[in-house]
């Protein structure tokens, strides 16, 4: 890999934010904050979830007006009315989350978030050549619905680029691609930089921003706790900084395996969900006392095993064995009685029901293994201590258990349901991306809770696109690629280019050719 | 300038209060109308909502109609309410009320004129049992083809109308009745009648049977796990699913309940205050039982209260019709006015208004 080339002499300056305070009722997102960027520098934004990185992006893109406090853009008074201005100023930004419609071509896509589009003809034309330049190669007549996420993210990116940006902001942009799409898009991202593009570089995967960033500022509690230069820092040194204490990984004893407790074996099954991915003989077994981790970029089939899993999506009674018995045709609560228990990725809607308080939230997978439900009739008092007892086991921060789900912030929502379903003195877990969008010292107490279940002999699957939670955690590591699982294979002893070659690889995408 | 503001949780306040405030601003738009009309609005308002009870002259006649008239719609309408919370949208009430009449009238009418007691409760069942039927159409219909339920019940209604006029002249007139179409007064054969329990006060069984399924339904969406159940199907489709509730029993079962109450609401109509099967012993209780169940919050006391207020304006308009010649377009307007507002103030349970030109996105 080849590093940004480095100048001695000071480049000028781009983006300078100079005390910027912004409130919301209840709460400061950012206070007094400042940084600056210089021309063709990339630039982290390093804190925790809830730091205050994305309203401090977001009023730089001008979704988002400051309180007081000043910026300034190549050396002018900056204050962007809407993403319009900001966007004619120079400054372009890729979320974490697509906007994009699935239904319709990349230069359909294209064309849709332009002021001014030009003909067909021509635009598709400007998306070859600029993709071509950048190594990012994209058919700008594909059907978005038939991309990769990591071919997604480059729509998203070649919308920007079409802006000739001069500062590219992007939002957690590695969290859907494989390392090795990782690799694609820093070699992208340094091109760029070395045009004099700046780039302001949003994570909290620390590795990645040593890899890629020349200056970081770290935000904790909306403000500013350090600047540093990642390269010079280790990783821990960074996350201490980020979290403002010190971090202990979770501790897990070395455990004799038991007996298989969950066996799926040629699990195939159409997925339920538009433009899903169909899983294709899906073969695994996970031990009383282990962790199977499964990985795999967002698409490739988590959702749908996590509902053949959980019963949610019917299979061949044979296809799924819970402790011995097939129980591939039985529904939810059928395999909840016998045993197994899930935690579904999507916590507003699917695990959890916004609207309903945490009280019914709690009855609404805790009914079977908790008895909660009497001759048709739900005892609610029983039902408030389930809950109240999941508050207190899991540190779920809420004024009580009578307000909205939808009320609490989503680590606390994510607390809730993995306590729930935690709880319930299962025999076998199954979860899909345990700590996504928690913050690190919440997603260490789920990982230990997680560790905690297996060692009082739960066989554990944990689906997740954190690599680095999976290998903290896991004791045997598969991958999920187009609906296909990999092979298991124990995690000591797996590198980190053997785990992305399982995930598969680029996904057909080719290396940037980067001409110096 | 102003925005709206999404509260953290529904308001609990507004909730009841959007209610009233609907009604006092139908007051308002309606009176407008009227005066358009040129009426005046006060003397209008004040004949729709206070005469009917309390006017000398014609209370007397009038407070009986109003649970004759609510009976009906609460009966339906809680019914409807349970599946409109699991989403699932029975429009339809109409046609199940009258296949549950006619189901009803033709097992009583068969018997004629044998006299014992088990006539009526039988007539009973086999009112559920007609409505209940009728439903079941569009609720396999969408269980196995995936049809639109909201499509094919309405849909049927209109069925249900023609096989009630080629009753009425057919199968099951009135062979004493020299050729004129209807059936049976059956309101004047005992084994049959369901008669007023006290005099002067319009209650008969249907509207005991109102206030005991009002009950019985607050109960089941309080306490029991198949409410729950409804309610999670409304709110969250995939988490009902996670819940392991399946959509399809849900269909059946939603459809089957509301349809069973809306016949039997048909035949206690037919056999008491109507008293024959006619072209037209239906007056659309069916469709505005529809309102009454959101004016009442999909709640089963706030559908009991918005029933009674609804039978108010009927009555009221009828009078107001008759008393200022008031053309009937304009109470139906008015009725009309009292959803639109509903619906309008609604947002106010979820969202709060702000004033002020502050522009931003959390």
């Amino acid at each position: 890999m080849t590093g940004t080339p480095t100048t001695t002499a000071p480049r000028p300056e781009l983006l300078a934010v100079q005390g910027v305070t912004k409130a919301y009722p209840g709460v400061v997102a950012n206070s007094d904050v400042s940084f600056s960027i210089a021309e063709g520098e990339v630039h982290a934004l390093l804190g925790e979830n809830g730091a205050g990185k994305s309203t401090l992006v977001k009023m730089i893109y001008g979704l988002v007006k400051p309180d007081s406090g000043q910026m300034r853009f190549r050396g002018q008074p900056y204050q962007p009315s809407e993403p319009k201005a900001a966007r004619a100023s120079g400054v372009a930004m890729v979320f974490q989350h697509f906007s994009l419609f699935e239904a319709l071509s990349v230069a359909e896509n294209v064309a849709l978030g332009m002021e001014n589009p030009p003909p067909m003809r021509e635009l598709s034309g400007r998306i070859k050549s600029v993709s071509e330049a950048y190594g990012l190669p994209l058919d700008p007549g594909r059907m978005v619905g038939d991309l990769s996420a990591g071919e997604r993210q480059r729509v998203e990116i070649i919308r920007c680029l079409l802006q000739n940006p001069k500062l590219l902001i992007m939002d957690e942009p590695t969290s859907v691609l494989t390392p090795q799409e990782v690799d694609i898009l820093f070699t992208t991202l340094r091109k760029l930089a070395s045009e004099g593009t700046a780039i302001l570089y949003i994570s909290h995967k620390l590795e990645e921003i040593r890899a890629l960033c020349d200056e970081a500022t770290i935000l904790r509690r909306g403000k500013v706790v350090a600047t540093c230069t990642p390269r010079d820092r280790s990783a821990r040194e960074m996350a201490e900084l980020m979290v403002g204490a010190t971090l202990t990984p979770p501790a897990r004893a070395a455990l004799p395996k038991g007996d298989t407790a969950l066996e799926v074996t040629g699990l195939s099954v159409n997925s339920p969900i538009p433009f899903g991915m169909s899983l294709k003989d899906v073969n695994f077994r996970v031990a009383r006392g282990e962790v199977l981790g499964i990985a795999g970029v967002a698409g490739n089939g988590q959702d749908e095993l996590l509902l053949a899993l959980s019963g949610e999506l019917r299979t061949e009674p044979g296809a799924v064995k819970i402790n011995g018995k097939p129980m591939g045709a039985t529904g939810p609560n059928a395999r909840r009685a016998a045993g197994l228990v899930a935690a579904p990725e999507e916590r507003l809607g699917h695990a959890a029901a916004p609207d309903m308080t945490l009280v019914e939230n709690a009855l609404l997978s805790g009914v079977v293994r908790k008895s909660l439900v009497k001759n048709g009739f739900i005892d609610w008092a029983a039902t408030g201590r389930f809950a109240a007892e999941i508050v207190k086991d899991f540190d779920v921060r809420t004024p009580g258990t009578h307000v909205a789900a939808r009320a609490l912030s989503g680590g606390n929502l994510q607390k809730f349901v993995v306590g729930r379903e935690l709880s319930q003195t299962p025999s076998v877990i199954v979860i899909n991306q345990p700590t996504w969008g928690v913050d690190a010292a919440a997603a260490a107490s789920i990982r230990q809770a997680i560790l905690d279940r297996a060692a009082e002999g739960a066989a554990v699957v944990v689906i997740s696109q954190d690599l680095d939670e999976l290998l903290e955690i896991a004791d045997m590591f598969a991958a999920l690629n187009t609906g296909r699982l990999t092979k298991p294979r124990p995690v000591e002893g797996l590198t980190i280019d053997e785990i992305g070659l399982m995930m598969g690889g680029a996904h057909g995408m080719e290396v940037a050719h980067v001409g110096h | 300038m102003v925005r709206l503001e999404k509260r953290p949780s529904p308001s609990a306040f507004w909730q009841w209060a959007t209610p009233v405030l609907a009604v006092i601003l139908t007051m308002i738009a309606g009176g407008i109308m009227f005066a358009i009309l040129g009426k005046n609005p006060v003397e209008a308002i004040r004949t729709i909502f206070w005469d009917p009870l309390f006017n000398e002259q014609f209370a007397a006649y009038s407070r009986p109609q109003l649970l004759v008239k609510a009976g009906p719609l609460i009966l339906i309408a809680v019914g409807l309410s349970l599946g409109f919370r699991a989403g699932i949208w029975n429009i339809g009430a109409e046609g199940q009320y009258i296949m549950g009449a006619i189901c009803g009238a033709a097992v009583g009418l068969a018997l004629y004129p044998l006299e014992t007691r088990w006539v009526f409760p039988l007539m009973v069942a086999a009112g559920i049992f007609g409505g209940w039927l009728w439903a079941m159409i569009p609720a396999i219909l969408k269980t196995r083809f995936n049809t639109n339920e909201i499509l094919v019940s309405l849909l049927l209604v209109y069925v249900a109308q023609n096989i009630l006029a080629s009753m009425s002249i057919g199968l099951l007139r009135n062979p004493e009745g020299g050729g004129f179409p209807g059936s049976r007064n059956m309101s004047q054969i005992p084994a049959m009648a369901n008669p007023e329990l006290i005099p002067g006060t319009g209650l008969h069984w249907g509207v005991i049977m109102a206030f005991v399924v009002v009950i019985a339904a607050y109960i089941l969406l309080q306490r029991h796990i198949l409410g729950y159940h409804i309610k999670l199907a409304g709110q969250a489709p995939r988490a009902a699913r996670f819940a392991g509730v399946s959509p399809n029993r849900l269909v059946v079962l939603c459809m089957g309940l509301s349809g069973a109450l809306a016949g039997m609401a048909g035949l206690f109509e037919v056999t008491g205050p109507s008293g024959q099967i006619s072209i037209d012993f239906n007056v659309g209780y069916g469709f505005t039982a529809i309102i009454v169940a959101f004016l009442g919050r999909l709640n089963p006391i706030g559908i009991l209260l918005a029933g009674l207020l609804m039978a108010l304006t009927y009555i009221g308009g009828e009078l107001a019709s008759f008393m200022l010649g008031l053309p009937s377009a304009a109470i139906q307007a008015f009725q009309g006015m009292l959803l639109f507002f509903l619906l309008a103030v609604d947002l106010l349970t979820n969202f709060r208004i702000r004033f002020g030109t502050r522009k931003e996105a959390l």
